[in-house]
């Protein structure tokens, strides 16, 4: 029964940001940095394929300290997104409904993206060096 | 569709401030949201200074003081003042809540008071809910039953089965949940939101319901149900203590169980 005239009532702009909502906003976020992160890859790929002097080329970008920085950043998103979803596996079987499970839950999703993304870039250290 | 500002009939301008009483000792700021159809303005925040020594404990109890003593103009609903009614909620200090259970002494600083996010206001804090009873009213929440009932007796339940309905009949229908919901705000025309089908929900689930399979029916569509992306706020923000988010998963269970 629209009106026309009538203001609709402000919503982001004063919602407070919940764990929940936040939470869920950076899935969403993750999920598209992970697929842009994905062009990467295929880059990555195909350099690969088509010769020493593309792959070179590639390699220098992405040990770049540029290329780093990105790098990082899709490791993040892919830990968070990772550890978030087997959160959603959990939700869509019917489990961790619960405040505070659900509260838990998520401070233990944004620890195991920290502790995963330092075990992978200690990992990548120990293995490769600094590479460059 | 997502929209992430406001229209520009409803941004919210700088309102009056309406001074507390020089022997007031312990004052705090109420910031509430006015617009008046009757006015070509946009919507308001005004200021009330409330003499908290004498006022009662809650939201409710602050906004009916500024009604009555300050400014009569201020329009909200209200009736029970004990959390049973489900009409004085609105968003309180960023979260919905009902203003009869929010102790005025929780909220830190200035509390600010708007209505119910994302909904067409009729006047200050009073938002239009005839779209969302209607979506009410589209899951048909009464008892639907072809066999007769038993002559003389009511329809019988065990106590498990009674048990089944125990955080869903609570729901009071103040719509905290649903207007704190993003895909709410973003889907409102064709998704229910988290408290109609938690009453959904309620009726599915019930022993005595025969039209189980017709309601699953109604719901297994890509929007009224599936526009639920376990968010969550709505179980956050329940000033009863209810989980919408888990009806509308224990709905989806029901309708892969029953392929």
């Amino acid at each position: 029964m629209s009106t026309g005239k009538r203001p609709l009532s402000p919503h982001l702009q004063v919602y407070r940001p919940q764990i929940t909502s936040v939470l869920s906003i950076l899935h969403r976020f993750t999920g598209i940095v992970l697929a842009v992160g994905t062009l990467h890859l295929v880059y990555w790929i195909v350099a690969a394929a088509q010769g020493p002097e593309s792959f070179a080329a590639a390699q220098a970008f992405t040990a770049s300290w540029l290329g780093r920085f990105l790098l990082f950043g899709w490791t993040v998103a892919l830990f968070y997104h990772l550890a978030n979803g087997i959160r959603h596996l959990l939700w869509d079987a019917g489990l961790g409904f619960e405040l505070r499970q659900v509260t838990l839950g998520g401070i233990g999703v944004l620890v195991a993206t920290g502790v995963l993304t330092l075990l992978a870039w200690m990992a990548g250290y120990g293995f490769i060096g600094s590479g460059s | 569709m997502v929209e992430f500002t406001l229209p520009k009939n409803s941004r919210i301008k700088k309102g009056k401030t309406y001074e507390a009483p020089a022997s007031a000792k312990r004052v705090k700021n109420f910031h509430v949201y006015r617009w008046q159809p009757e006015k070509e303005e946009n919507p308001r925040l005004d200021t009330y200074e409330v003499d908290l020594d004498n006022c009662g404990p809650m939201v409710l109890d602050a906004l009916i003081k500024i009604k009555n003593e300050i400014d009569s103009s201020l329009t909200f609903r209200r009736s029970c003042r004990e959390g049973i009614c489900g009409s004085c909620s609105m968003n309180i200090d960023g979260v919905n809540t009902l203003a009869c259970l929010c102790p005025i002494e929780d909220i830190k600083g200035d509390a600010k008071v708007y209505p119910l996010p994302h909904m067409e206001v009729v006047k200050d804090l009073v938002p239009d809910l005839t779209h969302i009873f209607a979506q009410y009213a589209s899951v048909e929440p009464w008892l639907q039953a072809d066999t007769t009932s038993p002559p003389n007796e009511e329809r019988l339940q065990s106590r498990e089965d009674r048990a089944k309905l125990d955080g869903l009949w609570e729901c009071v229908l103040c719509f905290c949940c649903s207007t704190s919901c993003p895909s709410y705000w973003w889907n409102e025309d064709r998704y229910l939101g988290p408290a109609v089908l938690l009453s959904a929900y309620r009726w599915i689930v019930d022993s005595r319901d025969e039209a189980t399979g017709k309601r699953l029916d109604n719901l297994e569509d890509p929007f009224r149900l599936y526009r639920c992306h376990t968010i969550m706020n709505c179980t956050k923000t329940c000033p009863k203590g209810l989980n919408p988010a888990k009806s509308i998963a224990e709905i989806k269970k029901l309708l892969v169980a029953r392929r």
